[in-house]
């Protein structure tokens, strides 16, 4: 999305070097952005400025700030929780991002066809989407009861014998946080990956077709490959938004038990709005930035390399 | 993406029309044509799988939902039961008056609503003004500009929730609706989502408006508007539910409980009565409820938003 080039409007009245005419358009252009413009400068992009500033400065609630380099940092490096929180972010991500984009995927295939009423399916595998997250969180983690939850229940009836405690054991929480995750997100990504499906000649198929391909092959050779942009840009938003992951670990778990799912966006609010170091939790929030800049960025790369 | 959208669109009017004239449906085929060719008999065949394959998935995807209303109508013992009830002994209606007394939930929905209704018009109004300056009037700086907007779309919001804290508290604004207003209804989203759109309507419009001399206002008011309904449907849409289920923001900002949104009200609600199953399952299906006709009534545009922006916010 970023990458995008803008592509220039023509000038409204014919700019003869008009420079009368140019002030006027800057005067009327300003006054079309100012209302969105002063709000977004004050509460975006100047506490993204800061943020950026505040890492390496030390400064609490009680203290007045002071410059003090790289300090921030080398604490964080040390730090326990800086490198749990990173790894329970990283695992999470790691669970997210392919299952999402696998069931995703598979439904939208699964969907991408002219079928009466298949327009309510597509409605109803999205819905969980926009169903507020507590309520999302409550009830799952209801489900997840380890002794008498629907959860384990089917899976005691399925003959598994030791079923896992979920949100109450350190091992199975982030995967009961994962699971929820996924079946929160999947109907978003496969409204974007049925728009992508549906954006593929039907030709490419026939000629397939014709060609002997079988289905396996027509989805290898010709789905997989036409969806790349697609894909590429799931992936993005897929890994941005684990990076992200805050709200639902909150609700759920809490990060726990201990702190088996203390994810990084979490460390930020607990050092920074909770005990004040808005410092400290800014070093942390820069280091969050660039996992995800980078991320992006990569993936940006590896897209470029194979369109080539 | 947008021409995406157009597709996605013209599925689901196909997907709607029951029967649209000119293509002879499977209907009309089998009652023209009694003998079958195998062929077509193989594809009834495996539309019939597919159906059979998307109505199951589909229910064990809406388990979540299923249980949470089964139990919303079951007394406190009966939720977490073994073997599972999925259609409670006895509906116990009486959740749903109860817990008006229960908790302040009258209050809680207000809150919502007041927020999400504030911050959606002024997102929109202000949202579809920048997009305007952005798509139609040239001047020296807009693409910079642009860019930043673009810019702190990437950024994540936990990366600057901070030093946006330590303003809202200088400004005494701390425990207030007007810290969330002030941080939410000018989103770089909104102005994204619009300027996406304007951009597909020609530029060869305003140039007849502005020569029959309107002003540039003018054109915004009565050529774009009108013309970009399905977009400002989308963009209010996606922010009022953004806004109704925010819990992060009314969770850092709001801390008395007379401000609290429905979402902090349920969250709290679960923290001290844990044993309350049923009346935190009524509390959930309540706070969904507004969601769901919002969402039946605009799905719709919801779809096409997110095709065409190919993001939430």
């Amino acid at each position: 999305m970023t990458t995008e080039t803008i592509p220039q409007a023509p000038a409204p009245v014919q700019s003869r070097g008009n420079r009368k005419q140019a002030r006027r358009n800057t005067l009327i252009g300003w006054t079309f952005i100012l209302p969105n413009f002063l709000g977004f400068l004050a509460f975006t992009l100047i506490p993204v400025v800061a943020a950026f500033a505040l890492s390496f400065m030390e400064w609490t609630s009680f203290s007045a700030p002071k410059w003090i380099g790289l300090a921030n940092f080398e604490r964080m490096f040390a730090s326990d929780s800086f490198w749990i929180a990173l790894r329970n972010t990283v695992v999470y991500a790691l669970g997210h991002v392919p299952l999402t984009m696998a069931l995703a995927l598979l439904l939208a295939m699964l969907l991408n066809r002219k079928l009466k009423g298949i327009g309510f399916f597509r409605v109803a595998i999205f819905f969980p989407y926009i169903t507020s997250l507590v309520a999302v969180a409550v009830v799952w983690n209801m489900l997840f009861s380890p002794d008498s939850g629907p959860i384990n229940q089917f899976l005691g009836a399925i003959g598994i014998a030791n079923p896992p405690g979920w949100t109450s054991s350190s091992d199975w929480a982030m995967p009961a946080v994962i699971i929820t995750s996924v079946w929160r997100d999947m109907g978003y990504y496969m409204v974007l990956y049925l728009a992508g499906l549906q954006a593929i000649p039907t030709e490419l198929y026939e000629a397939a077709e014709v060609d002997g391909a079988s289905a396996w092959q027509r989805f290898w050779n010709v789905t997989i490959p036409s969806l790349r942009p697609t894909t590429f840009f799931v992936v993005v938003m897929l890994t941005v938004s684990s990076f992200k992951v805050f709200d639902l670990i909150v609700v759920m778990t809490n990060g726990g038990p201990g702190r088996s799912t203390t994810v990084l966006s979490q460390l930020i609010y607990q050092e920074g709005i909770g005990e004040g170091k808005f410092g400290y939790s800014s070093a942390i929030s820069l280091v969050l930035f660039i996992i995800v800049l980078t991320v992006t960025v990569l993936q940006f790369k590896i897209q470029q390399r194979r369109e080539r | 993406m947008t021409n995406m959208a157009e597709d996605l669109k013209a599925t689901h009017v196909t997907d709607a029309a029951p029967l649209p004239n000119g293509a002879p449906t499977a209907e009309d085929r089998r009652r023209t044509d009694r003998k079958r060719s195998p062929r077509e008999q193989k594809k009834r065949t495996a539309n019939m799988v597919i159906y059979g394959v998307l109505v199951v998935l589909v229910v064990a995807l809406m388990v979540p939902f299923i249980w949470m209303l089964s139990s919303s109508l079951k007394e406190n013992n009966q939720v977490l039961t073994v073997p599972i009830q999925w259609i409670p002994q006895e509906f116990v209606w009486s959740n749903y008056t109860d817990i008006w007394t229960r908790i302040p939930m009258m209050g809680y929905l207000q809150n919502s609503l007041y927020l999400a209704v504030i911050i959606t018009c002024l997102q929109v109004l202000t949202g579809s003004l920048a997009a305007y300056g952005f798509s139609k009037v040239r001047f020296p700086g807009r693409d910079v500009l642009f860019l930043a907007y673009i810019g702190t779309i990437a950024v994540p919001w936990q990366a600057y929730m901070v030093p946006q804290y330590i303003m809202m508290q200088n400004l005494g604004l701390t425990n207030s609706f007007n810290a969330l207003i002030l941080l939410q209804a000018f989103g770089a989203f909104g102005v994204f989502l619009m300027r996406q759109y304007y951009m597909t309507i020609p530029d060869e419009l305003c140039e007849a408006a502005r020569i029959d001399g309107l002003s540039e206002y003018g054109i915004w008011a009565r050529v774009i508007l009108p013309l970009s309904k399905p977009a400002l449907a989308s963009l209010a849409l996606l922010t009022f539910v953004n806004t109704w289920n925010d819990y992060m923001g009314p969770f850092i900002y709001l801390t008395s409980n007379r401000l609290w949104t429905v979402q902090l009200g349920l969250r709290s609600f679960v923290g001290q009565f844990d044993a309350e199953y049923a009346m935190i399952m009524t509390g959930s299906v309540i706070s969904v409820i507004p969601i769901l006709i919002i969402f039946l009534i605009g799905q719709r545009y919801f779809i096409q938003g997110i095709a065409t922006s190919g993001m939430k916010g």
